[in-house]
Order: C-alpha cells, then sequence, then structure tokens
C-alpha cells in the first residue's frame, strides 16, 4: 500500500462521509458546510489523477463560489428553522437510488476498459503530456474546443443575466 | 496508484447520493446541493476515465486532446453548473417572494 492509495481512502472517506451528512443532516447551514467538505475533497481527487489545473478550478468555482451562492440563497429563505426534511417518496427515492448504485458498480468492474498501462508506449506519451496539464489544457480549449468553449462563455453570461433580471426588484 | 475501479466506485456513490438527495428533499436548496453532487461524481468519472483508459483512434489533436479530453470535458460541466446553480437560485428566490415557502411539495401553481 503506497501513500497515494492511503490518501485516496482518506480522501474517499471524508468525500462519501461529507455527501452523506448533505443529504441527511437536518440543519441546513450545516449540509453546506458538509457540501464545501465535499468539493474540497474532489479537488484532491483530481490532483491524485493528475488533473491540477482543474483542483484549482474545482476550489475556486465549486468550493468558493458555488458554496456561497448556495450559503447566500440558504440565508435569505426563511426556510432554515424547518431544516432538511424528507418527503414522501424518500423510501422509493432510497431504493433508486441503491439499485443505481450496484448496477454502476457491477458495470466499473466488467467494464473490460483498455487500460493505458498495457500499452506502454502510449502511457508514457500520456505521463509526458499530464506532467504539464495546465498549458496543453489552454491550447485545447483555443483550438479543438474552441466553439464549445464560445458558447459555454455565452451560456454563462446569459445565466447570469437571466438570474440579475429574475431577483430584481420591480 | 488506486485503480480506475475505485475512482468509478467513489464516483458513482457521489452521483447515488446526490441522486437520492434530490428525489427525497423537500426543500430546494437542498436539491440543488444533492445536484452539485451529482456533477461532481460525473467529473469525477471523466477525469478517472481520461487517466486510465487507451483512448481510441487518435484523430484531431493527437495524444494531448486523447489525454485531456476528459479534463475539457470537466470543465464545461464546471461552468455549466455555475450558470445553472446562479439561475436555479435566482429562482429559489423569485419564489420565496411570491409564495412564502421553497418547499417542493407545497409548489403546486401548475396543478389547479
Amino acid at each position: 500500500m503506497t501513500v497515494l492509495d492511503v490518501v485516496f481512502w482518506a480522501l474517499a472517506a471524508v468525500a462519501i462521509g461529507s455527501a452523506l451528512g448533505v443529504v441527511f443532516i437536518r440543519d441546513l447551514f450545516r449540509a453546506a458546510l458538509f457540501l464545501v467538505a465535499a468539493f474540497l475533497a474532489m479537488a484532491g481527487f483530481f490532483i491524485i489523477l493528475g488533473a491540477e489545473f482543474l483542483a484549482v478550478v474545482q476550489v475556486l468555482v465549486y468550493a468558493g463560489a458555488i458554496s456561497i451562492l448556495i450559503i447566500f440563497a440558504i440565508m435569505m429563505t426563511g426556510d432554515v428553522t424547518r431544516g432538511n426534511l424528507a418527503n414522501r417518496l424518500s423510501p422509493l427515492a432510497l431504493v433508486t437510488a441503491a439499485l443505481l448504485l450496484v448496477a454502476l458498480v457491477f458495470v466499473a468492474y466488467q467494464g473490460g476498459w483498455r487500460l493505458l498501462s498495457d500499452s506502454p508506449g502510449v502511457e508514457a506519451a500520456h505521463a509526458q503530456v499530464l506532467s504539464q496539464t495546465p498549458s496543453y489544457v489552454g491550447r485545447l480549449l483555443v483550438r479543438e474546443f474552441l466553439l464549445p468553449f464560445e458558447v459555454v462563455g455565452t451560456l454563462l453570461l446569459a445565466a447570469l443575466i437571466g438570474a440579475i433580471a429574475l431577483v430584481r426588484e420591480q | 496508484m488506486p485503480s480506475l475501479e475505485q475512482f468509478l466506485v467513489v464516483s458513482a456513490a457521489f452521483f447515488c447520493i446526490g441522486l437520492y438527495g434530490v428525489l427525497s428533499r423537500r426543500n430546494v436548496v437542498a436539491v440543488l446541493m444533492s445536484l452539485e453532487l451529482m456533477f461532481n461524481g460525473v467529473n469525477l468519472a471523466a477525469v478517472a476515465f481520461s487517466r486510465f483508459v487507451l483512448p481510441g483512434p487518435l484523430s484531431v489533436g493527437g495524444i494531448a486532446a486523447a489525454a485531456l479530453t476528459g479534463q475539457v470535458f470537466a470543465l464545461f460541466i464546471v461552468a455549466v453548473a455555475a450558470a445553472e446553480v446562479a439561475l436555479g437560485l435566482a429562482l429559489v428566490l423569485a419564489l420565496y417572494r411570491q409564495r412564502g415557502t421553497i418547499d417542493v411539495t407545497e409548489v403546486n401553481l401548475m396543478q389547479r
């Protein structure tokens, strides 16, 4: 068992524990704090996977911006005192989620993935790319993915203008 | 190094916990938080696949594109999630102003 494995299991425990906390904790504000912990653990997974740039984006956008927006919404709506209740469908939802989990784990172990480690030549080139992710990601974004990049920028602008228009005082 | 399957199991756990939250919570903000968990599970799966799985025939962009497409997908998902949460919370605030509640079981404007 290497150091990386220990880090992985620690992160997995924190991540899944906080994810369960988000769903099951009664106090909405604490649930939002658990959500931040889950986002940070996810950033740790990205670092293990060699996606450092994505890890930084995760911390900035998810743990920074999105969680602050959610905490704002919790504070501005008065339902905090009623807590994080379940609705009538909750047992059915539990069964559905458990079945889906079993199916996904089954597929993960049955998948017959064509792993990189089976072809050393490609793996070496792959590792070379992964050693400098940010510059390659930047180049990909303005070359191969230029159109989606522009579209997602427009979408973000439209969504933010829409959000302002929705909450504006009449 | 942890294996691909381990990452996929964590990502599946995130997705399913999020799914349970989306289907079972009454507060809209709790539903949105669970939705973010689902997004995160998908992101983890995309990045893990791009790290471990041999890409198909290398066409456009060569090995860099093949190795990092999962990460670029995850970046786009992050951007879309940010747009989604901004709009979603704006809707929640508008709903709260109009109805005084954000309980999904009490929002039945279109049933009558």
